[in-house]
């Protein structure tokens, strides 16, 4: 097969498109390059939906968390102690287990004019039960961190927004909400790579890969069992990683230039990445 | 371990569990919480050395060293660690029973890659397949810490980089009016003080450590999620204690032990912290002042 052929027949084959039957000999650089960047579609799928939902969560518990009865801020700072006190692998093994034991039943949900009928058996898949996982994680860490924004809104910001007569919703969301955005921008920047990078963690743990249709981790698993050769999957699997990384801060960088740009120049927080690690 | 558990079908209740929490198998899976702890004493401070070797080696005047410290460093950061974990483990292994084969079978004369196998001469094989169990566990124990030390090393390495960089310059300025030489003041006066500024960024590593021991088990180490997979699985009348499938209740206890053990790191990283910044003149004291 010519490295085109090869492209053609396992570029979606995370997915399901294309060939059945994975490579299983005689592994061509090119078949690992493209079945490896196959499987990046699901590690963005996963960061993506669960950052996308996350950052509704993330402010609803840091607001959640200022807030003055304790009914509303100790739920809140459960939810925070409970994902990020405890490893994100236990979590996933932990829910997975729970969505297996789920009542196998479906619900009839009736959207007016289409009746669609949920299936419990979908969250044992990762296509859901991974994303609920990750959405709840990634609320709890964006959730503190949008917190520590909330608390470093200046004083002087707000007091503006009482003389200018502007009260809840329209305080919140006008005038506290983007300064929180804007102080907690470079640490959210870094939250998101690092949630990236945990989506690996999903087919190592309890969710199992359907038909093979795994993410790149996985495909980069398979071939260094297959070969017993680490050398040449890993670096490739590393590479594409950096390249998803230089893309999140590239986005990210661009939603932080448009937050910071009524400040003067040298005033504008540039995003420094400190250190991620396992969750 | 009581007498009464003789014979578990006959028992009930209470009495069942406390027989059923007591096999050895329970017991094996209880010493496994000790070898997460051992992993986390171990391998904290060669990590801390690693990164130390690492953060010298990034601010190092010899332009390779300095070149291999930075990217070290920079590598580890881009990349998912797990692609590290999985990664190191053969690469180690490998790179090990080559150097054995090296030294012990100069005259073997076929390739070590042949085709998808890794071939090495039976005396370098690591361990020795005439070697008993317990070699076999420790050695993967061993690669597994050094696996978990190069990676939270490149961490480490950056931490203290960072603390390095926020000692004052006018200290070193004083310590070279004083006629110290570099390396004199490096060990006399950066070192001791870099500390302070490097505590925050260690005990963040030292968190993410803990949560990274479930990893563990990605490594072929009989731990904790090990136990409780294996455990927790239903288990038919053929076994002493039939029970339905009970992971769930497993890995809730990992999730309390786990959650148990980042509080007490917690309170007890909050109390250094406070001792070591106490009469010091930095942002960190004072607010330690407003707030008491």
């Amino acid at each position: 097969m010519s490295c085109i052929e090869t492209i053609q027949a396992y570029a979606l084959r995370s997915i399901g498109i294309g060939e059945r039957l994975l490579p299983r000999s005689d592994f061509t650089l090119c078949e690992q390059f493209t079945l490896i960047g196959s499987g990046l579609i699901w590690n963005i799928y996963f960061g993506a939906v669960a950052l996308f939902f996350g950052f509704f969560l993330a402010t609803g518990v840091a607001v959640a968390r200022n807030a003055r009865s304790r009914w509303i801020r100790k739920p809140a700072e459960w939810f925070v102690f409970l994902f990020r006190g405890s490893p994100l692998f236990i979590q996933f093994f932990l829910f997975y287990e729970a969505f297996v034991l789920l009542p196998k039943v479906g619900i009839d949900i009736n959207l007016g004019f289409v009746e669609i009928t949920a299936e419990t058996r979908w969250l044992t898949r990762a296509w859901l039960g991974a994303v609920i996982v990750l959405f709840l994680n990634t609320s709890a860490y964006a959730g503190e961190i949008f917190h520590g924004a909330l608390r470093a809104v200046p004083r002087g910001e707000v007091e503006a927004a009482d003389a200018y007569g502007l009260t809840g919703w329209r305080k919140f969301r006008r005038i506290i909400w983007p300064t929180m955005l804007r102080l907690a921008w470079p640490a959210y920047t870094n939250e998101a790579i690092f949630l990236f990078h945990a989506t690996t963690l999903v087919f190592f743990s309890g969710f199992p890969a359907w038909q093979q249709k795994g993410d790149a981790l996985y495909y980069a698993g398979y071939f260094a069992d297959k070969t017993f050769n680490p050398f040449i999957p890993y670096p490739i699997l590393a590479g594409y990683f950096i390249l998803l990384t230089l893309a999140i801060i590239a986005v990210f960088g661009l939603i932080n230039r448009r937050l910071n740009r009524h400040l003067p120049q040298e005033q504008r927080r540039r995003i420094r990445l400190r250190l991620q690690v396992i969750r | 371990m009581f007498s009464f558990c003789s014979d578990p079908a006959s028992l009930e209740g209470t009495k069942w569990l406390a027989c059923y929490l007591t096999t050895g198998k329970h017991m094996a899976f209880y010493a496994s919480f000790g070898t997460v702890m051992v992993l986390l004493l171990i391998t904290a401070p060669v990590a801390l050395l690693f990164g130390f070797g690492g953060a010298v080696a990034a601010r190092s005047p010899f332009l390779p060293l300095r070149w291999f410290g930075k990217s070290y460093t920079a590598v580890v950061r881009g990349v998912p660690d797990i692609a590290f974990f999985l990664f190191f483990v053969i690469a180690l292994d490998q790179a090990f029973e080559y150097i054995r084969h090296k030294l012990k079978c100069p005259d073997w004369e076929l390739p070590v890659r042949q085709g998808n196998d890794f071939v090495v001469c039976p005396e370098a094989k690591l361990p020795l397949s005439s070697s008993p169990q317990w070699v076999h566990e420790t050695y993967g124990f061993f690669i597994a810490v050094l696996t978990f030390a190069i990676v939270f090393g490149a961490f480490a390495a950056n931490v203290l980089h960072g603390a390095m960089r926020a000692v004052p310059r006018a200290q070193i300025e004083t310590a070279e009016a004083y006629g110290m030489t570099r390396r004199q003041s490096f060990w006399r006066i950066l070192v001791p003080q870099m500390w302070l500024y490097a505590l925050p960024g260690l005990s963040n590593l030292w968190m993410i450590l803990i949560k990274a021991t479930p990893l563990l088990f990605l490594l072929g180490v009989e731990d904790i999620v090990y136990w409780a997979r294996e455990l927790g699985g239903a288990k038919t009348s053929a076994y002493a204690y039939p029970h339905p499938d009970w992971r769930l209740w497993y890995f809730l206890a990992l999730l309390v032990f786990y959650l148990g053990l980042t509080r007490i790191s917690e309170i007890l990283l909050g109390r250094l912290s406070a001792r070591l910044s106490h009469g010091r003149a930095t942002l960190g004291s004072e607010r330690q002042g407003r707030t008491a």
